[in-house]
């Protein structure tokens, strides 16, 4: 047991001691019953199914795909823990120099869409891709080993997905008590055991949160897997979808996702554990002075120099590269602003209606474990849990057909959004509401507020973090999002992924290229501001 | 916190703009439908970089509005049988055959004018008249004009399996293209000569690539000596790249190498505006529409009297197997399924 587990009550008790308020519950069921829209239409399509469909599902080759699928999905979501967690370290406890932009290089790969990245990757460091033209000339290497199958998969994977751990964990670290680990030096634990004993066990939470991020994001990807031929559970669904227009056995294909999605849901609200994360005792919390590095700086740096080469330089490069290749060969090269306006407008409403929507259940989660909180919880990640295809022809086949004033507008394309990528909002809250802790709520509720005033005045400001944090995610990976904008988008309504896509379909990279690099800057503004805010934060903390 | 507060007012400021787009949008959708008795809504497989040039040229000489929508074509045809009889989609402009068969089995398509129909060469339509062809393209195999020539190569795809041709080949399995081929030899040649086809091509060790272009962009960097893709790839490529040495081989008569599919169009039963529909095929099959795609897409006119451009071999001496093209779609689930056990998916 953790100091931190064994400092508090038992928090069973306190958690079953409260009744979730009424006004709350209502909130969530309503989020939870238009994120449920998806696998209704599921189970709708689902029981059409027959004899034949059942036989194409219960191939052999359909657990094949499963257990290849979770073990990428497993390999993928520890590997990103590795990078993720010592890279948070690094850029918010350590005297690591140029921490603040080592922050934003390393969490930027996140706004790379898996599609092109895995795509750049493979142009990079294929068997004759442009790292082995390099190297032709001095080395005389003539091929390169080839990454496509699980290396290029688990690469692209890891290298655009690791920054939800990397950012969760940062932001958790960020709001730790240092007094907790001044203790345990007090008690003359050494900077490991304090680490491993203190400071990680309370960075728990956060670490699973970016996990559940991480190996949903592994399960229902296709982009990266289908470019680096991996065949994954994915492709059997695509496959009945593109090949055999069948929706049928997709649908039931798509369901047992879901199920190992829920799976893995249930595997973290384990590993959250039952501790308590906010503080018991008197006074501010107090900044520590960072950690010196000392000989180890040299290491860190290189340690944050690779993970950027190969995750965001390398990439980069390679846009760029067809970006002037294209220009040279005389390609009017277009700067996509109307697209990229597209982008912002719609992936910004979708990030501000995510964090309304998440906000009721991200509080009854951290606050109340009763059966109905949970499954409300684990329903709202069943988007999160399709590939975007899915999730997109569910909101046609109801929009078309229910609501066709709504059908092809930019606010249908905004439901899908958050229909999508509620649990990215919805975590980072969590962790703050627990971070928080209940005694602030009951504080004001004793001093006679009414409960939406203390809302307002004393919780909104406390979980302001991770509402930036969520918004944030949301808002960076709406800006990428390709299939279900494909079909929902107003007709004539053009992003920057969908400018990528047209041009990338029909093999001109230099197309490709420029709404592509255009989508990875104006996702950095976002980024910067959220590294910066965070450490604004604590200089005024330290100035006090 | 002031940087917070100014992050707060960007975000207010961007979703005040977006309502107001939103509100713009609405109003636009509205007064397109009372005024738009004129425009056609067109669901677009095929890309805007190809096809639209040729839909401005329509909307400029017939003075009818395009409502374009543009992506993959099965993933329309899915959609379109998602919406059912709630489309609101006037055309579907396919690039495969196979998206038009799906749309056409489940009877969303409207019979099409007999007048545009008979123009067409009839292994490129629908039996039932519910889709027409606009244009065709050819599989090949494309080569490395710097290892091969042409008389290298063999006259059928089945000389592929031979020890020779170990490591020299390369292929893209999860394109529609490469999977109606499998299709179609299932249909012409039967399910065990195809598969052991396929296994014969698996011991020879096949490079497996993403698409068609990128399979010709590995014969251009050597990776590969031969691809199987569609004919007119090499000039894409070309267009992007510069010079590039590959060309086209083709498959002698009958070969199930030398299938040639149709990408082309339907209309939608629900159409509103079925005469705006059917002015948009019949432009795409007559003179402009045949023109267009021999010369900008570099593909295959399938009406009488056009010609393709002047290095590819004519259709008339393509002899491709006897395959119903709408049909494809429907039995491709056996093709994927032999392409997965032998390991190609």
């Amino acid at each position: 047991m953790s100091a931190v587990a064994e400092a508090a009550d038992d928090p069973r008790t306190w958690m079953s001691r409260v009744r979730a308020p009424r006004g709350l519950v209502i909130a969530a069921m309503a989020v939870c019953l238009v994120m449920v829209g998806p696998l209704a239409y599921l189970v709708l399509r689902a029981s059409e199914a027959d004899a034949t469909s059942w036989d194409l599902i219960l191939r052999m080759r359909t657990v094949w795909l499963i257990a290849r699928t979770v073990g990428l999905a497993t390999a993928v979501t520890l590997a990103s823990i590795v990078i993720g967690v010592p890279l948070a370290w690094l850029t918010v406890r350590t005297d690591l120099p140029g921490r603040r932009i080592w922050a934003v290089l390393v969490s930027l790969p996140l706004v790379i869409p898996s599609y092109v990245g895995a795509f750049a990757l493979l142009a990079a460091f294929g068997p004759r891709g442009m790292l082995q033209q390099v190297l032709e000339g001095p080395l005389g290497v003539e091929r390169l080993p080839d990454i496509s199958g699980f290396p290029g998969a688990f690469i692209a994977l890891t290298c655009f997905t690791y920054p939800y751990v990397f950012l969760l964990v940062a932001a958790a670290m960020k709001g730790l008590d240092p007094g907790l680990e001044d203790v345990a030096r007090s008690l003359s634990a050494n900077r490991w055991t304090t680490f491993r004993r203190v400071t990680l066990p309370s960075l728990r939470p956060s670490i699973a949160a970016g996990a559940l991020l991480v190996a949903l994001y592994a399960l229902h990807d296709f982009g990266a897997v289908s470019l680096m031929r991996f065949p994954a559970f994915t492709q059997a669904i695509y496959l009945q979808y593109k090949g055999a227009f069948d929706r049928t056995p997709a649908a039931i294909l798509s369901l047992m996702l879901v199920a190992l999605a829920m799976l893995v849901l249930a595997l973290e609200q384990r590993a959250r554990g039952r501790a308590r994360f906010y503080r018991s005792g008197m006074g501010t919390s107090r900044p520590l002075p960072p950690v010196s590095l000392g000989r180890w700086k040299w290491p860190s740096l290189l340690f944050c120099g690779s993970v950027t080469l190969v995750a965001l330089a390398g990439p980069v490069a390679v846009i760029a590269f067809w970006l002037v290749r294209g220009m040279l060969a005389g390609r009017d090269v277009s700067l996509a602003l109307g697209p990229a306006g597209g982008s912002i407008l719609a992936s910004s409403a979708a990030a501000v209606v995510a964090v309304i929507a998440a906000a009721p259940i991200a509080r009854l989660a951290a606050r109340h474990q009763s059966p109905l909180v949970r499954n409300v919880e684990r329903l709202s990640y069943t988007g999160y849990a399709l590939p975007g295809i899915v999730a997109a022809l569910a909101f046609v086949f109801f929009a078309a057909n229910f609501t066709p004033w709504l059908y092809q507008s930019l606010p249908l394309l905004v439901v899908a959004y958050v229909v999508l990528f509620l649990p990215q909002a919805s975590e980072p809250l969590r962790s703050s509401f627990l971070q928080m802790g209940p005694r602030v709520e009951e504080a004001g509720r004793a001093l006679g507020q009414s409960r939406l005033r203390v809302y307002r005045s004393i919780v909104a400001p406390l979980v302001a973090r991770g509402a930036m944090a969520g918004g944030a995610l949301v808002f960076l990976t709406s800006m990428k999002e390709l299939p279900a904008t494909l079909l929902l988008r107003p007709t004539g309504f053009d992003t920057l992924a969908t400018s990528v896509w047209s041009g990338a379909a029909v093999g001109l990279y230099s197309e490709a290229a420029a709404p592509a690099l255009l989508l990875i800057l104006i996702c950095a503004l976002p980024l910067y501001l959220l590294v910066r805010r965070i450490e604004v934060e604590r200089i005024e903390v330290r100035a006090e | 916190m002031r940087a917070g507060i100014s992050v707060r007012a960007a975000a207010m400021a961007v979703l005040v703009v977006g309502l107001g787009g939103c509100a713009d949008n609405a109003s636009g959708r509205a007064t397109g439908a009372i005024e738009g008795a004129g425009s056609v809504t067109v669901y677009s497989g095929r890309e805007e970089e190809f096809i639209g040039p040729l839909f401005e040229q329509f909307e400029e000489e017939s003075g009818i509005e395009l409502e374009v929508r543009y992506g993959d074509s099965a993933e329309f045809a899915a959609t379109i049988l998602e919406e059912g009889d709630s489309s609101p989609a006037d055309v579907f402009v396919s690039q495969d055959a196979g998206s038009l068969g799906a749309v056409a089995a489940a009877g969303l398509f409207a019979p099409i004018d007999d007048e545009i129909l008979e123009r067409v060469d009839e292994r490129f339509r629908s039996s039932e008249g519910l889709w027409v062809g606009a244009s065709g393209r050819a599989r090949v195999a494309a080569y490395n004009t710097d290892t091969l020539r042409d008389e290298d190569l063999p006259d059928s795809i089945l000389g592929f399996t031979g020890p020779g041709w170990k490591g020299r080949i390369g292929l893209p399995p999860t394109n529609s293209s490469f999977q109606a081929f499998v299709a179609g030899m299932i249909a012409t040649e039967g399910e065990e000569p195809t598969r052991s086809f396929l296994e014969d091509l698996v011991a020879n060790d096949p490079k497996l690539y993403e698409d068609n272009s990128s399979t010709v962009r590995g014969i251009a960097a050597g990776e590969i000596e031969v691809g199987f893709v569609n004919h007119y790839y090499i000039y894409e490529v070309a267009a992007e790249d510069g010079d590039i040495p590959v060309a086209n081989h083709f498959f002698s008569g009958g070969d199930p190498g030398a299938l040639v599919n149709a990408a082309g169009a339907g209309i939608l039963a629900t159409a509103q505006n079925p005469a705006g529909a059917t002015e948009l095929l019949d432009y795409l099959t007559a003179e402009e529409g045949q023109a267009y795609f021999a010369e900008e897409t570099w593909e295959y006119p399938v009406v009488d009297g056009y010609e393709p451009k002047e290095d590819l071999v004519p259709l008339t001496e393509i002899e491709s197997p006897d395959v119903d093209l709408s049909d494809l779609g429907g039995t491709l689930d056996p093709a994927l399924k032999l392409l997965a056990e032998v390991g190609l998916l």
